[in-house]
């Protein structure tokens, strides 16, 4: 297309679309007004008849329970994709960095910055069991707590141990991890399905509102969305990274002789 | 509208601003986890913790490792096929 006919174009669908776009942010509630009545419906609902706090988590886990179901499978079926994508190939090598198995060094790396990894480690591993098991009492829940307990593994990677990350979290307790979680949302729907005669209606007594057991199967679903997400994530990062620091290209020698 | 959501709003126009006008990938990534972060205290003014949280676990976590990870190999690939190339022509040479 020629300049001018763009030009045309513009001319004609710019103050068209600044039109509707006025008239359409004109007709807007003013900031803060939102005058939705589905906020209402789930803050009075949820907590009487589900004993959960945390009204986003009682919403993905309860009202719109099949949804996160679908998107449990979209991050299963995404990892997937990414492991078969990036799994080592025909003419490439394994081969760290530097010759040194057990480490890989970052250049400037200090004491001081792998101490901090270290005790990050740790805090990282319980603020993510901590978000996960609380998430239908305080804000956060499966998905939050989930990648808080991935970054902590990856803490040591800080400290330039990269090898040591792969040797807490082997891939096949990860692929498992991700499995399970996945795995597991989909059964306790099963259980709403034999105990409530409902897929993923809650079955389980719902306890006292604000307790660490309440809510329902929440909790439980909770779990299985933080362990799907824990090994999901650290399976992405761990490929990921092997592409960048262990996998090398073996400069085509193999691949020309197959 | 509060003043905090003000700042808020006022922050994440800058930073978002300033990840788009960055051309070099690497200080764009760290951009990103800091525009997240204005983010997340957007959200977060706006009483939405559990957005802000997903928000603050995805830019500052998630996707940098992996854009920090593909960056490492994209160069290190760069800096073999330079090598490559100088191999062959003191080769032919």
């Amino acid at each position: 297309m020629s300049r001018r006919a763009r030009l045309t174009l513009f001319a004609v669908a710019g103050p068209g679309f600044t039109a509707v776009l006025v008239i359409g942010l004109a007709g807007l509630p003013a900031f803060g007004h939102f005058h939705g009545v589905y906020g209402l419906v789930v803050t009075g609902t949820e907590l009487a008849e589900r004993h959960a706090t945390d009204l986003v988590t009682a919403l993905n886990f309860d009202l719109r329970a099949f949804d996160t179901l679908g998107e449990e499978f979209i991050l299963f079926a995404s990892v997937t994709g990414v492991v078969l994508l990036l799994r080592q190939l025909r003419g490439e090598d394994r081969r760290p960095r530097g010759g040194d198995v057990g480490e890989h060094r970052f250049a400037g790396a200090s004491e001081a910055l792998r101490v901090i990894s270290v005790a990050l480690l740790a805090l990282l591993v319980a603020l993510g069991g901590y978000v996960i098991v609380h998430g239908a009492l305080t804000p956060g829940g499966g998905f939050q707590g989930g990648v808080v307990l991935a970054a902590g593994p990856v803490g040591a990677l800080l400290a330039g141990r990269y090898l040591a990350v792969k040797m807490v979290t082997p891939e096949p307790v990860l692929e498992a991890l991700d499995a399970i979680g996945a795995a597991g949302y989909a059964l306790f729907g099963l259980g709403g399905l034999v105990f409530a005669s409902v897929y993923l209606k809650n079955f389980l007594p719902l306890g006292i509102p604000g307790h660490l057991l309440s809510a329902g199967f929440m909790p439980l679903n909770s779990i299985a969305v933080g362990l799907e997400v824990t090994g999901g994530f650290l399976l992405i990062w761990t490929e990921f990274l092997d592409q960048a620091l262990v996998i090398r290209s073996d400069g085509g020698k193999r691949g020309a002789s197959a | 509208m509060t003043a905090v959501q003000a700042v808020a709003i006022i922050a994440v126009a800058i930073t978002g601003g300033a990840v788009a006008l960055f051309e070099d990938p690497l200080r764009e990534t760290f951009l990103l986890g800091i525009y997240g972060m204005t983010l997340a205290a957007l959200f977060f003014s706006l009483q939405a913790p559990d957005v802000a949280l997903s928000e603050i676990v995805v830019s500052a976590i998630g996707l940098p490792l992996i854009v920090l990870a593909a960056l490492r190999k994209v160069r290190e690939q760069a800096r073999e096929r330079e090598h490559g190339r100088r191999n062959d022509e003191r080769g032919s040479g």
